[in-house]
C-alpha cells in the first residue's frame, strides 16, 4: 500500500512536466501507447494535420495505405481476427468517413475491435455543410459499440484511452472518433497518456455467480444427450483452452457456428461440425433431440436456429454469454450464465462429471454417414471433368495441412470452404458472418498477413465478390503483404442463383455475372497468377499458389450450376434441414 | 402477453448523441414512443430520460437491456402504471373575454386543478398537471370557450419502490464492483427463470 502511493506520487510530479504538442501527435502517441503498430488508412483534406504528424512517425507506426476506406476497415477487421488485437483505421471526414460504414456494421454485428479516427472539418464549421462535412457521429451511432466526436486537442488523450478500452473490452465492437481539424492543429499540454481501465456507466463484464454455474452443472451431469453449440465467443474471450477442457472433461459432442470455427481443430473427436443453413446435417437434425443444449458465446442468429418455434423445444437451454441482452434474446434459456466464458468454463468444468456418450456421438458419425454419402461424396469427387468447389477446399487442405488461415468472402464459395477447411488452430476462420459483406474477403486478408505474418492466408472469394474490392490488389502490390488469392468462379452470383433456382423456379434474374481475365488484372498490379480449369492441374496450381514467394491469385473455373447442401431452407426447422435439392 | 403502457427509467451520463442513441434502439424495432422526457435526476451528474411505449413485456423487457448495454447508460428500469407515481403538465390558452364572462373560473379551476398562469386581456393560459384523462377532461371543458392553443409535457415518473440512485451511484463507481451493482435479474427472478 505504501509503495503504491509512493510510485503513484512519483507519477504525478513526472506528469507535471507537460509538454505542449499538437492533437494529432497526441493521437499519435495514444496509438503507441496502445501498443499499436499497423493503422490501414486513407489521407484528405480534414485528417491531414494527423498524416503530417504521422510523417515522422514511419519508424514506429506503419501505415498501410489502401484504395478505398472500406478496404481499410475490411483490413482492420482481418488484422482484428488474425491478431486478437484492435484494428486501427484512419480516414478523412465525408466520402472517407461514409465510406466506413458497411465495415462498421460488420464489425459491430461480428464484435471485432476496431478503432475509426476520421478527420472531421473545423469546429466553426459544424453544422454548416462545410466542404466534405458530414454528421458521422449520427451516420455511425446504429453500428458502432460508442463513438465520439472530439473538438478540443485536450480531450483527445483519454478520448482514444476510452476508444480502445471500449472497443476491446467486454463483447468487442467498433469505436469511432471524429477529430475535429483546429483539434488536430492545436497545441495543449500534454499531461502523457493515461490508459482507461474503467467506465463508471460501462460494466465490460459481470461477477460470475456460482448459482448459474452450480445449476448448469447439475443439467449437464443428469444430462442424457447433451450437445455444445458454441460461437465466436470462445475464440474472443481467449478461452479455447477453457473450452477444450470442459466439453473433453463431459465428454460433450459439440458443433461451431461460422464464427466460432477453429475455436477447436475441425478434426477434434468431439466437434462434429458446423451449425447453421449450410451447416452439417447432424448438428442441425439432432438440435431437436438433445436433452441438454449448452451454447457458449453465441448468440442464436436466425441463420443458426432457422424457425424458432421449431428450434430445441425439447431441450433445456443453458446460455453462457458476456452480453446480458443476448440472453434469453432469441432463446428462452432455462440457466443463463452470464459472464467471461475464460471464468465461467473452468468454474463450470470443476463441477461436471466426467463422462462419454458413446450412443449419442454415433448418432452424429452416422449422420454424418448419410451426408457424405449424398452431399460430401459428390462435392469431394465428382463423376464429372468439371471441377467442384469442394475439390478445391480439399485438395488445399492436403496441402496447407489445416495450418493456413482461410478467409472467406460471401457466397457459396464461403459456405463451401467453411463446410469442407481442416483448421487446426484458433483464428484461422476469418469470414463475415453476421453481415454477410461481398468484397470483405480481400482486404480482409490484407489485414490478416498483418496481423499473423507467420501463417499462410488464403483468401476464398467468388468472381462477383472479388469484382467488389479489387481494387485493393493496389494495395498488395505496393505493401507486399502475403496473400494468396483464390478466386472460385462459377460465373454466377452462385448463392443468389441457388436460391432462384430452388425457390424461384430458376428465374435467372440478373445473377449471370460477367468477368474480366482476373490474371491479366493481378498483372496489372504486377501479382503473379493463373487460371486452371482441369483436375490434373488443380493440385500444382494449388501448390504453385502456396511455395510463390508474395501474393499471387489463382482463379479455379468450378461448375457454374453446382448447389450447396445440406440447407435448412429459410422459414423452416432446423430438424427439416435437406440434403438434396429433390427434398425441397 | 398483451400490450400495456410500460414506463422506462433511464440514468444515464449526461453525453451530446446519447438521446439519438437510445432513440434509434426505438425506432429500428418499429416502436413508437409515446412519450419522452429528459431531465437532472436526484444525482447531481446523472440524467434521467423517462420514457413511455406501449408493448409487450417481453419486448420492453429486451428494449430495457439494449439501452443498459449503450456505454454511458448506467441502469434502465422499467415499470408499470401500477408501479410508479406519474404526471403530466398541460398549458390551455383560451379568450380572456369570454372565459370572463361565461364560466365561472373559480369554480372551473378547483374543479380540474387547474391553475391560471397568465391572465391578459386577450388571453388567459391555465394549467393542469395530472394524469392524461384529468389534463384530457380540462380540453372538453375548454373547447366549447375557443381553446386556441393546448400543449401537454411528456411523462415524468417516480418508481414507487426505488431507493434513488445515489447508493447506487457510488457502487458503479467502485472499479472492483461489488455485487449488488451487478444486479442480476435473472437471479431475482428465480422461480420465473428455472424451469427445470
Ligand atoms: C455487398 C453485398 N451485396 C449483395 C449481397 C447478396 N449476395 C449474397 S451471396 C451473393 C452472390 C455472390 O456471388 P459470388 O461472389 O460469385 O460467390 P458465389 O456465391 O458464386 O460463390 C450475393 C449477390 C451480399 N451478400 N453483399
Ligand atoms: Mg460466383
Amino acid at each position: 500500500m505504501e509503495t503504491l502511493t509512493i510510485k503513484e506520487e512519483q507519477k504525478q510530479t513526472e506528469a507535471k512536466a507537460t509538454k505542449s504538442i499538437s492533437g494529432s501527435v497526441a493521437v499519435l502517441d495514444a496509438l503507441l501507447n496502445e501498443n499499436v503498430k499497423t493503422i490501414f488508412g486513407y489521407p484528405g483534406g480534414a485528417i491531414m494535420p494527423i498524416y503530417d504528424a504521422l510523417y515522422d512517425y514511419n519508424d514506429r507506426l506503419e501505415h498501410i495505405l489502401v484504395r478505398h476506406e472500406q478496404g481499410a476497415i475490411h483490413a482492420a477487421q482481418g488484422f482484428a481476427r488474425a491478431s486478437g488485437k484492435t484494428g486501427v483505421v484512419f480516414a478523412t471526414s465525408g466520402p472517407g468517413a461514409t465510406n466506413l460504414v458497411t465495415g462498421l456494421a460488420d464489425a459491430m454485428i461480428d464484435s471485432t475491435p476496431i478503432v475509426c479516427i476520421t478527420g472531421q472539418v473545423f469546429a466553426h464549421l459544424l453544422g454548416t455543410d462545410a466542404f466534405q462535412e458530414t454528421d458521422v457521429i449520427n451516420i455511425t451511432t446504429p453500428v458502432t459499440k460508442w463513438n465520439h466526436q472530439v473538438t478540443d486537442a485536450s480531450e483527445i488523450p483519454a478520448a482514444l484511452a476510452k476508444a480502445f478500452y471500449i472497443a476491446s473490452s467486454g463483447r468487442p465492437g467498433p469505436v469511432l472518433i471524429d477529430i475535429t481539424k483546429n483539434a488536430q492543429l492545436q497545441l495543449f499540454e500534454y499531461e502523457g497518456y493515461k490508459k482507461c481501465e474503467h467506465i463508471r456507466s460501462y460494466r465490460p463484464k459481470p461477477i460470475v455467480r456460482k448459482e448459474y454455474i452450480e445449476e448448469a452443472a447439475k443439467l449437464i451431469n443428469a444430462a442424457e444427450r447433451p450437445f455444445v453449440i458454441f460461437g465466436q465467443g470462445v475464440i474472443l474471450g481467449k478461452a479455447e483452452k477453457e473450452f477444450k477442457a470442459f466439453i473433453e472433461k463431459a465428454g460433450i459432442p459439440s458443433a461451431w457456428t461460422i464464427m466460432g470455427m477453429s475455436a477447436i481443430p475441425t478434426d477434434h473427436p468431439l466437434g462434429v461440425g458446423m451449425l447453421g443453413m449450410h451447416g452439417n446435417y447432424g448438428p442441425n437434425l439432432l438440435t431437436n433431440e438433445c436433452d441438454v443444449l449448452i451454447a457458449v458465446g453465441m448468440r442464436f442468429d436466425d441463420r443458426v436456429t432457422g424457425r424458432l418455434d421449431k428450434y430445441a423445444k425439447q431441450a433445456k437451454i443453458i446460455h453462457f454469454d458476456i452480453d446480458p441482452a443476448e440472453i434469453d434474446k432469441n432463446v428462452k434459456t432455462t440457466v443463463p450464465v452470464w459472464g467471461d466464458c475464460k471464468e465461467t468454463l473452468p468454474m463450470l468444468t470443476a463441477l461436471v462429471e466426467s463422462k462419454v456418450y458413446p450412443q449419442w456421438l454415433q448418432k452424429f458419425h452416422d449422420c454424418m454417414e448419410k451426408e457424405k454419402a449424398l452431399c460430401i461424396q459428390p462435392e469431394m469427387n465428382p463423376e464429372g471433368d468439371i471441377l467442384t468447389m469442394g475439390e478445391v477446399i480439399k485438395t488445399l487442405n492436403e496441402l496447407t495441412q489445416g495450418n493456413a488461415i482461410i478467409v472467406t468472402d460471401v457466397g457459396q464459395h464461403q459456405m463451401v470452404a467453411c463446410r469442407y477447411a481442416q483448421m487446426n488452430q484458433t483464428k484461422s476462420n476469418i469470414t463475415s458472418g453476421g453481415l454477410g459483406t461481398m468484397g470483405y474477403a480481400l482486404p480482409a486478408a490484407i489485414g490478416a498477413a498483418y496481423g499473423d505474418p507467420s501463417r499462410t492466408t488464403v483468401a476464398i472469394i467468388g468472381d462477383g465478390g472479388f469484382q467488389m474490392t479489387l481494387q485493393e490488389l493496389g494495395t498488395i502490390m505496393q505493401f507486399k503483404p502475403n496473400v494468396k488469392i483464390l478466386i472460385l468462379n462459377n460465373q454466377f452470383l452462385g448463392m443468389v442463383r441457388q436460391w432462384q433456382q430452388l425457390f424461384h423456379e430458376k428465374r435467372y434474374s440478373f445473377v449471370d455475372i460477367t468477368s474480366p481475365d482476373f490474371v491479366q488484372v493481378a498483372k496489372g498490379y504486377y501479382i503473379d497468377g493463373q487460371r486452371i480449369s482441369e483436375r490434373s492441374e488443380l493440385k500444382g496450381a494449388l501448390k504453385t499458389m502456396l511455395d510463390h514467394e508474395g501474393s499471387y491469385l489463382l482463379e479455379v473455373m468450378v461448375g457454374k450450376e453446382n448447389n450447396v447442401f445440406p440447407m435448412v431452407p429459410q422459414g423452416r426447422g432446423v430438424a427439416e434441414i435437406v440434403l438434396s435439392k429433390e427434398e425441397i | 402477453m398483451q400490450k400495456q403502457e410500460f414506463t422506462i427509467t433511464v440514468y444515464t451520463e449526461n453525453q451530446i448523441g446519447l438521446l439519438n442513441r437510445i432513440a434509434i434502439l426505438f425506432s429500428k424495432r418499429k416502436i413508437n414512443i409515446d412519450s419522452l422526457n429528459t431531465s437532472p435526476s436526484e444525482v447531481d451528474s446523472v440524467h434521467r430520460f423517462t420514457i413511455v411505449i406501449n408493448e409487450t413485456e417481453e419486448v420492453v423487457r429486451k428494449l430495457c437491456r439494449q439501452i443498459e448495454k449503450q456505454v454511458e447508460v448506467l441502469k434502465a428500469y422499467y415499470n408499470t402504471n401500477e408501479e410508479i407515481i406519474w404526471q403530466e403538465l398541460a398549458l390551455y390558452k383560451v379568450p380572456t373575454e369570454i372565459i370572463a364572462e361565461e364560466v365561472k373560473v373559480e369554480r372551473l379551476l378547483s374543479q380540474y386543478g387547474a391553475k391560471a398562469v397568465v391572465i391578459r386581456k386577450d388571453y388567459t393560459v391555465f394549467e393542469v398537471s395530472g394524469q392524461r384523462d384529468e389534463t384530457d377532461a380540462f380540453i372538453k371543458v375548454l373547447e366549447p370557450y375557443g381553446l386556441i392553443e393546448f400543449v401537454r409535457s411528456a411523462r415524468v415518473a417516480i418508481i414507487k419502490a426505488s431507493d434513488g440512485f445515489h447508493k447506487k451511484l457510488k457502487e458503479f463507481e467502485y472499479r472492483e464492483p461489488s455485487e449488488e451493482v451487478i444486479e442480476n435479474e435473472y437471479l431475482d427472478k428465480n422461480e420465473e427463470v428455472f424451469t427445470m
